[in-house]
């Protein structure tokens, strides 16, 4: 039966061996696989400005982006292409609560640059090669 | 209790009761937002309700996990707590800081980045005070006779958990490596290292409650923490799929996250195995409830709720929605928010020298906060599924579907009720109990 010093090799050795192969894995991703993808060459300092107000204001604590957040509101990876820039902005530059269907967001009353500066990053955003997320509903009539 | 220093550890437990009720307070403001009932949108909108409940519940669970080092290291190293002054210090400050932050989230003071909404200042104050807890616990082991297996997994575990939370500071222009990183702190946490200080914990409950042998229990200690390890760290993949990395993740993390129920298994197994075979029948029934309970139900909320969603056909449909809210609320429960309630349950009697090990509130807790935890795990299941069908199958707005599936937040509002009447029977004993003194030194030594 295995004894209690194998039990270690064991833990350390499966340790050691994974975590090297997942530093290798990342580092391959943040390297060769980010910039293309995400066309970081499009990061302009607008799209920069535009995620500062997107997490200075929390936005994730109500809404998805990349599936991650929260389910309370829609998820906002491809809202540009789904709504277009002047939706966008008439909702984050309303002084009431903007609530089409009932559920409130905070009134945010941005300038018109800083919903520009938001349109930006959220544009940008919808441009990334995300494996085919969020899929297409493929029951749809 | 066997040494005076020990007592600390039941403070951090009471500061662990009173952030656990503030964030039930926050979970309903937001059951009933999700109800349609956003009442407190001026004050509380949805998003400074989210943020206060998971960073609470991340601080009581910290909260708990150093109480129980606290506890169980002197016991472990057979030495006192190099510095109980300090000890007292480092739980002050993790108060002052954790509601700062609170407060601050009112007043839309925070970072936006799910679960590490801390701000940047505030971090570093939560870096200090680490730093003094991990001082205090190493140079207790240091100066200590014994070094055993349980109390180095459990340091282990603790020592990474504070590194871990470096990559989360580090500030990014591009939302894709903000979400590759926000992944080591999130998931290398509750799939990793904290496995490792639940491990330790179960281990030493066990090793008190059962009273079978250390080498045994040990041994598969080392077992399911390798385990732990092996599928977790290249199971980090199963985040991502979808986040803007390639398509080798989509294997990597398929395959390693489904392998990560494993350790789950492991350790539910294992308690049962040692409860089976330990002679020694320790009389804290309540103590013993937990510590089986935390073994099973981590393993159905995180390991088989986990799986559930973790290949990558399935998680493209199931990314962000209800069906996450459903399997993260069952696996913190089962696995850290159970092990605290187990720690706390077996030590407050040698803490306190009063015997409450079989008191009928003490049986309620524990009934009726998991009967509620699971109707709230299925209520969000529900939805969920409900939600994926009709949004990611069938194409309706967001909106919309969200107006069919809210009847299931009336339920989720009720078994939430039947929970938190469970959390008040636990608090209610809690406070029974009274504060820990010095005569149980000699009343009651396990
Ligand atoms: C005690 C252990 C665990 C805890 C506390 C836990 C908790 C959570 C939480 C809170 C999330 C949401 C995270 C976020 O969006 O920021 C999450 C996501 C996820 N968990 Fe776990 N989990 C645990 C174990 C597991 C295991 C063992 C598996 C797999 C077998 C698993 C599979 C997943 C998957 C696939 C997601 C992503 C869901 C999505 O795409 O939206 N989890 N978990
Ligand atoms: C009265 C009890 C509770 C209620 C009514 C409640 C309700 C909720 C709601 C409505 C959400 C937000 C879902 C969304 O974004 O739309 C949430 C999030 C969350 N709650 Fe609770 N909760 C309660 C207790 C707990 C407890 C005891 C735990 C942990 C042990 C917990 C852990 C979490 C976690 C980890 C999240 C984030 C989930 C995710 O992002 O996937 N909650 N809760
Ligand atoms: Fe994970």
């Amino acid at each position: 039966m295995l004894s209690k010093s194998q039990a270690k090799v064991f833990f350390l050795g499966g340790t050691i061996v994974t975590f090297a192969i997942f530093l290798g894995l990342s580092w391959n991703s943040l390297s060769n696989e980010v910039p293309k993808r995400t066309h970081e060459e499009n990061l302009t300092p607008q799209v920069i400005a535009g995620k500062h107000i997107w997490e200075k204001n929390n936005c994730m604590g109500c809404h998805t982006i990349l599936g991650e957040g929260a389910y309370y509101a829609p998820e906002l990876t491809k809202v540009y292409e789904r709504r277009g820039e002047a939706y966008i902005k008439a909702a984050l530059m309303s002084k009431t609560p903007w609530a089409p269907r009932g559920r409130q967001m905070v009134a945010y009353a941005l300038s018109e640059q800083e919903a520009n500066d938001v349109v930006a990053f959220l544009k940008w955003i919808g441009n990334v090669d995300l494996n085919g997320f969020p899929p297409k509903p493929d029951l749809k009539k | 209790m066997k040494y005076k220093s020990q007592k600390v550890a039941y403070w951090f437990f009471a500061l662990s009761m009173l952030l656990l009720s503030l964030q039930i307070i926050y979970g309903f403001i937001m059951a009933f937002a999700h109800m349609g009932y956003d009442v407190l949108h001026q004050i509380t909108p949805f998003n400074t309700a989210r943020a206060v409940h998971t960073n609470l519940l991340v601080v009581w669970l910290l909260s708990g996990f150093m109480g129980a080092a606290y506890y169980i290291i002197p016991e472990e190293a057979e030495h006192e707590l190099v510095s109980v002054k300090l000890a007292y210090i480092q739980l002050i400050t993790l108060a002052i800081v954790g509601v700062v932050a609170i407060v601050g989230y009112h007043f839309n003071y925070w970072e936006g980045r799910k679960f590490l909404e801390i701000p940047r200042p505030l971090d570093w104050l939560v870096v200090v005070n680490v730093l003094t807890f991990l001082g205090i616990i190493l140079m207790t082991l240091f100066k200590g006779k014994k070094r055993t297996t349980t109390s180095l997994v459990l340091t282990m575990g603790l020592v990474f958990a504070a590194l871990l939370y470096l990559p989360g500071m580090i500030w990014f222009d591009n939302q894709t490596m903000d979400s590759f990183f926000r992944w080591w702190v999130v998931h290398l946490w509750v799939e990793g290292v904290w496995e490792l200080i639940m491990g330790g914990i179960l281990a030493f409950l066990l090793i008190k409650i059962t009273g079978v042998d250390r080498e045994v229990i040990e041994k598969w200690l080392y077992v399911i923490v390798g385990l732990t390890f092996i599928s977790g760290i290249l199971g980090t993949g199963h985040h991502y799929y979808y986040i803007g990395v390639g398509k080798a993740w989509l294997i990597i993390g398929g395959i390693f996250s489904a392998l990560e129920p494993l350790a789950f298994l492991g350790m539910a197994l294992f308690a049962i195995a040692m409860y089976r075979k330990g002679e020694k029948k320790h009389p804290n029934k309540i103590a013993l409830s937990w510590t089986l309970g935390t073994a099973i139900v981590s393993f159905v909320g995180a390991g088989f709720l986990g799986l559930a969603h973790t290949l990558p056909g399935v998680n493209m449909y199931t990314h962000g929605t209800l069906v996450t809210a459903m399997h993260g609320h069952l696996a913190f429960w089962g696995a850290y928010g159970m092990i605290v309630l187990a720690f706390i349950s077996y030590s407050l009697p040698n803490l306190t020298g009063r015997k409450y090990y079989d008191t009928i509130t003490g049986l309620l807790a524990f009934w009726l906060s998991n009967i509620g935890m699971i109707g709230m795990t299925v209520a969000f299941g529900v939805a969920g599924v409900a939600q994926v069908y009709l949004e990611r199958k069938v194409g309706l707005e967001f909106g919309e579907v969200q107006k069919e599936i809210q009847v299931h937040f009336v339920v989720l509002a009720i078994c939430a009720t039947f929970f938190t009447t469970g959390i008040v029977c636990y608090i209610y004993e809690f406070v029974k109990y009274g504060t820990p003194n010095d005569e149980a030194l000699e009343t009651i030594k396990n």
